[in-house]
Parts: structure tokens; C-alpha cells; sequence
């Protein structure tokens, strides 16, 4: 396990070292020199050497690398080229807003998800469970900057109920909440559809081994049987999906701040791009690859210590 | 009262409006002690009549005639909460893949002290350490490890002996082997057999193994049910059915054991044609007879009689006379 542990760690280094060098060149593939296209065509040559001294372009490539790697291991993500606030200072105090949105979604998605998947398989075959695979397919199908769109303009436009922009008040609870339910609505119901597939088909495929047959024929509850016998065994494809799912709920976070005009990571991002802000830009793609990189390996020790057999194989 | 009575049973399987008679007809007693051996080949009905016995039968199945009665109690009539304390002590199933029989994310340990849940009485401890005991029993050089064990980390013949303690730890009255070899290797199988034989001894409840191998039958039955076609087409003393079969399946079936083919063979010999087809309607007439060698032609139009040839001896073939 421990062997295990190390290696799922060490691969994630891995991952990130190679996300590193694809992101420090993209500032050179992208056309145009950084400096330049962030001040656009009238600027003086003077205060385009200054910013591109300012930004470290005038140094050697591999300073440049060998800076960039250093300094990204430091925690020193660079400095905002316009307000030269650090970067690792804004992404902190922007992401507590996208994480909190994440694991909203993610939360009242899985306990919905889990439960119609759950209800699906009661009721298998019948007209519920038809229903319920329609809802999910269309849950899917719509993207949730749509969504977001939608109810923007129903609950928020023409209802009135709740706030169309931003985050909350600081240090108002009621307030926060009401300003996360549009956006962790609009992001969490794909995955609502989603998981009610996965743990139904999981559910379904488990329901039909051999060992459950067996439970029963010791004559265990059915009540038993689903919650102890089944269900351990069916979440396990769900940790790992779910994992991956706050990985895409991030990307998705993107659009839905940008709708709502939420401050977040997504926004922070944004704005940075349309700005030419390469070190936020840069330090904002880092942040959450390292993070999405983290929450996986941490979902792959998770489904090691659930099931026993993957277990072993890494033993050996 | 016997221990277990099926009287003329049917069971039809229906999926995509195509209905599928799986047991025609079916009767059979067990008397408390005995072994009974059902044989047949694939489509037979014989894992049908194994899931019949222990309630656990698929949604698509109905049961359209008959009555199973275990100890004068009638399965079928009983409602669900009295057919699941009936599993376990009433009847216990060993099931065919010991590699899929156990769950595969609890410890071996933890699955056989769940199972115990009728004894209400005893502590989750009391439970490990009869589960303990019985493991010995049936061989596991290690039972405290064993108990410690996922599934994956045994063997094939151990699974299938932790399988059988698990199914002998209720004291089942009716033990209920559904091809409990067929999955095994044939040093396995010999080890496992051994235990059923010494289990006869020990053993104070009826058992009752379904297999499509003649050999096993006669290593440890004392009497036998030949199925085909959903029907049951020969029954008698283990000895009788060896040695003066009466039903030409059933030495059709003889014929075919490789173990009592003289010599060497350059083919082995089969019985020519395909099960029968059990969609409705069912043909007239015997099932057996498009590949019977001896069929008469009242054989393809009439449904052949019960011929009974002694106590407890019967055949249905019309070529039969008692």
C-alpha cells in the first residue's frame, strides 16, 4: 500500500512537471511577444522593454525554465503584471469561492444521483426507471453554462427569487447560500443525471454476481443484501468517477462564475486571458491542475483501501 | 412426512413474449438422510429445480403448477418473510463458482458470521468461532487465517470448502449442491467428493446434488433423478440407473462417460442432435425421441407414459413395460 501510495504520488509529480513545461511554452507558441500583446499596438518601444524586463522575457530560455520551475516550487507563482499583486495570493483568495461551488454541486448531486440510481434499480424495468433514464440522458445532454443562462433569467430576472451576481455578502451565511444555489444548481444537475446512470448500471451488474445470490440464499435482509452486500462494491466506480467529476466541475466552474459573474478561479482566469495576464494565467491553470491532480491520486488511495483486491494487486 | 416434496411441478420462463416450459411435470421426494443425485445436461431444468427449492428464483420465472413442500410446509404459498427463515437452516445451497460465491470485499470471515444470523442468540464471537470449527471441519488446514482472508486470496477448493462450512454452519436440514464440482480441477473435485461422502455420515440432514456428471452421482448418491427436457425421465436406486438403465437417455448418458469407455476411443461418443427446444408450444410426444435410437413411431405424437418398474423406480417411455 505504502509502495502503492508512492508511486500514485510520484506519477502525479510527474503529470505536473509535464503540464509545467506545456504551459511555460505556451507563451512562446502562442503568436506575438506577451509584452507587446498586452499593451497593445500604440505603446511606446520604452514601456514595452520595461514590461517585457518586468515579466523576465529578456532573460536566457533556460533561466527562463529554471526560474520558472524554482520559483513554481516555492510556491512563487509571479506577480500580476498589472496590479503586481502575487499570484498565489489571488488564486487563495478567489478559491475558497470555486472549492465551496465545487463541492456544493458535487455534494447534492451525489445524494440525489446515488438515490435515483437507487430508485432506478428498485423499480427496474418499469415505467420509473424509463422515466428516470430520459431525465438523466437530458440532465447530461444540456451544458451548464445553459443551465445557468436559463435560470439566471427564470429565478433570478423574472422571479426575482434569488440574486443574479456574485457571492454573497461576507460574513452573511443567508446570503452566500442564496447566491451559491443557481450556480451549484446549474453545474451539479449534469452530474445528478450522471451518477443516477453510473450507480444504477453498477448496481444492476453487482445485483446479478453469484455472491449475492449466495447472501440471499442464506436468507440475509434484502435491506442487508443492497446496503452492505451491494452497495460497497457498486460505489467503487463511483469514487473514481466522482473524483474526475470535481476535476470537469472546475472547468465547468469557469463558464458558470463567468455567467454569474461570481468571484472564483474561473473568473480569475477569464479575466486574465482576455487581459494577456500570463503570470495569473499561468498560475491559475497550474493551481488547478495540481489540485486536480491531488484530489485523483487521493481518490485512488481512497478505492485501494475499499477494495481488497486492488489492494493485493499492488502488493505484489 | 418426507423432507422434501415436489409434486408435479411446472416453471415456465417468459422473456420477449417467447414463454420457455423449463419444468414439466416435475416430482421427486427426499427422505431425511438420503442422498439424491439429479442429473442432466445444459437446459435440462435441473439448476431451475435447485433454485425452486431454495426460493430464489429469477423475476421471469412462474411457477404454473405443483407444490414444493420441505417438511410438510409448502414453499410456494409461504410468504417471503417465512421463505428467507426458511433459507439457510431449512435449505442450504452450495452454488457452482466457489470463485463467485463469496463477496468479494468482505473477509470470508465476516461473510460466515453474517450468514449465521438466524442464531440470534449467540455473539458476533460465538459465530466467528463456530465458523472457525466448521473450517477445520471441512479441511482448511488454517481456519483462523481463513476467517482473516478476502476471497481472492484462496483457492478454487478452498472456496468451495469454505462454501460448504458456510452452508453446514445452519445445520441445514435439506444441503442443496448445485454442480458443486464442475468449476474445480479434477484433483479438487476428488477432495471435494470426499468431503460430500464423509458429510453423509456426519451429516444428519438430506442432500441433494444436481450435476451433469453421472461419475459423481455414483460416487456419493444413493438414489437418482435423470432430467431432460424439463421432465424427469428416469428415476431410481443409484445402483439400478448404473447398471440396468431403463430410459434410452439414460444410457445414451452411460454410453457417453468417458470414465466407462473401454480402451481408447478415436471419438468419443455423443449423443447425436440438440437438446430439445422448450419454447411453446412444446412438441407432442416424448422430448427425447428426435435423438431417442429406439423411438417408436408413437413416440413423436404421444406423450409417453410414467412406467413405474419398482419402489421408488420409475421411467417415462413408452419403450418401457414393467
Amino acid at each position: 500500500m505504502l509502495s502503492y501510495a508512492i508511486k500514485r504520488i510520484g506519477l502525479a509529480f510527474l503529470i505536473l512537471f509535464v503540464v509545467m513545461l506545456g504551459l511555460f511554452s505556451m507563451v512562446f507558441v502562442v503568436p506575438g511577444d506577451p509584452a507587446g500583446v498586452a499593451l497593445g499596438p500604440r505603446a511606446s518601444p520604452e514601456l514595452r522593454a520595461q514590461l517585457t524586463e518586468r515579466m523576465g522575457l529578456d532573460q536566457p530560455l533556460h533561466v527562463q525554465v529554471a526560474n520558472f520551475f524554482a520559483n513554481a516550487a516555492r510556491g512563487d507563482l509571479g506577480y500580476d503584471v498589472w496590479s503586481r499583486r502575487p499570484v498565489l495570493e489571488m488564486i487563495l483568495d478567489v478559491f475558497p469561492n470555486t472549492l465551496i461551488l465545487g463541492l456544493v454541486s458535487l455534494g447534492w448531486a451525489l445524494v440525489l444521483g446515488v438515490a435515483l440510481g437507487c430508485v432506478a434499480v428498485v423499480w427496474r424495468g418499469t415505467f420509473v426507471d424509463r422515466l428516470l433514464g430520459v431525465l438523466s440522458v437530458s440532465m447530461i445532454a444540456v451544458p451548464s453554462f445553459v443551465i445557468a443562462l436559463y435560470s439566471l433569467l427564470i429565478f433570478s430576472v423574472w422571479l426575482g427569487w434569488l440574486p443574479a451576481i456574485g457571492a454573497g455578502e461576507k460574513g452573511d451565511i443567508g446570503s452566500q447560500i442564496r447566491a451559491l444555489i443557481l450556480p451549484s444548481f446549474a453545474i451539479g444537475i449534469t452530474w445528478v443525471g450522471y451518477l443516477a446512470r453510473l450507480v444504477r448500471a453498477s448496481m444492476l451488474e453487482v445485483l446479478a454476481a453469484e455472491h449475492i445470490r449466495m447472501a440471499r440464499s442464506f436468507g440475509l435482509s434484502e435491506r442487508r443484501v443492497v446496503l452492505t452486500y451491494a452497495l460497497r462494491l457498486a460505489l467503487i466506480p463511483t469514487v473514481a468517477v466522482l473524483a474526475m467529476g470535481l476535476g470537469s466541475i472546475l472547468s465547468s466552474a469557469v463558464f458558470v462564475e463567468a455567467v454569474f459573474s461570481r468571484p472564483g478561479i474561473g473568473t480569475l482566469a477569464t479575466n486574465a486571458v482576455s487581459n494577456r495576464n500570463y503570470p495569473v494565467v499561468m498560475g491559475t491553470v497550474l493551481f488547478m491542475t495540481a489540485f486536480y491532480l491531488f484530489v485523483v491520486t487521493a481518490a485512488d488511495l481512497v478505492i485501494a483501501r475499499l477494495d481488497p483486491r486492488v489492494r493485493d494487486v499492488l502488493r505484489s | 412426512m418426507s423432507l422434501l416434496e415436489v409434486t408435479d411441478l411446472s416453471l415456465t420462463y417468459a422473456s420477449d413474449g417467447v414463454v420457455v416450459e423449463a419444468l414439466r411435470d416435475v416430482s421427486l421426494t427426499v427422505e431425511a438422510g438420503e442422498v439424491v443425485g439429479i442429473v442432466g445436461e445444459s437446459g435440462s431444468g435441473k439448476s431451475t429445480l435447485a433454485a425452486v427449492l431454495n426460493g430464489l428464483l429469477p423475476d421471469n420465472a412462474r411457477i404454473t403448477k405443483g407444490a414444493v413442500r420441505i417438511e410438510g410446509t409448502d414453499l410456494l404459498t409461504l410468504p417471503e418473510a417465512g421463505r428467507r427463515r426458511l433459507r439457510g437452516p431449512g435449505v442450504a445451497m452450495v452454488l457452482q463458482d466457489p470463485m463467485q460465491a463469496f463477496n468479494p470485499v468482505l473477509t470470508i470471515g465476516r461473510q460466515l458470521v453474517d450468514f449465521q444470523h438466524h442464531l440470534k442468540d449467540l455473539s458476533r464471537a460465538d459465530k466467528a468461532a463456530r465458523a472457525e470449527a466448521m473450517l477445520a471441519e471441512v479441511g482448511i488446514s488454517d481456519p483462523a487465517a481463513c476467517l482473516r482472508r478476502f476471497p481472492h486470496e484462496l483457492s478454487g477448493g478452498m472456496r468451495q470448502r469454505a462454501a460448504i462450512a458456510a452452508a453446514l454452519l445452519l445445520t441445514p436440514r435439506l444441503l442443496v449442491a448445485d454442480e458443486p464440482t464442475t468449476a474445480l480441477d479434477v484433483t479438487m473435485e476428488a477432495q471435494i467428493l470426499h468431503l460430500l461422502r464423509r458429510l453423509r455420515t456426519d451429516h444428519a440432514g438430506a442432500i441433494v446434488i444436481i450435476t451433469h456428471h453421472l461419475g459423481v452421482v455414483g460416487e456419493i448418491c444413493d438414489r437418482v433423478h435423470v432430467m431432460y427436457g424439463g421432465q424427469i425421465v428416469e428415476e431410481g436406486p443409484v445402483d439400478d440407473i448404473h447398471h440396468a438403465p431403463a430410459h434410452p437417455y439414460t444410457q445414451a448418458l452411460i454410453a457417453c462417460d468417458p470414465a466407462a469407455i473401454p480402451g481408447r476411443a478415436a471419438r468419443l461418443p455423443t449423443i447425436p442432435g440438440r437438446p430439445p427446444p422448450l419454447r411453446r408450444p412444446v412438441p407432442k410426444g416424448c422430448a427425447f425421441a428426435p435423438r431417442c435410437p429406439a423411438a417408436l413411431p408413437q413416440c413423436r405424437t404421444e406423450a409417453p407414459p410414467r412406467v413405474v418398474l419398482g419402489p421408488r423406480r420409475s421411467a417415462l417411455c413408452h419403450r418401457v413395460s414393467p
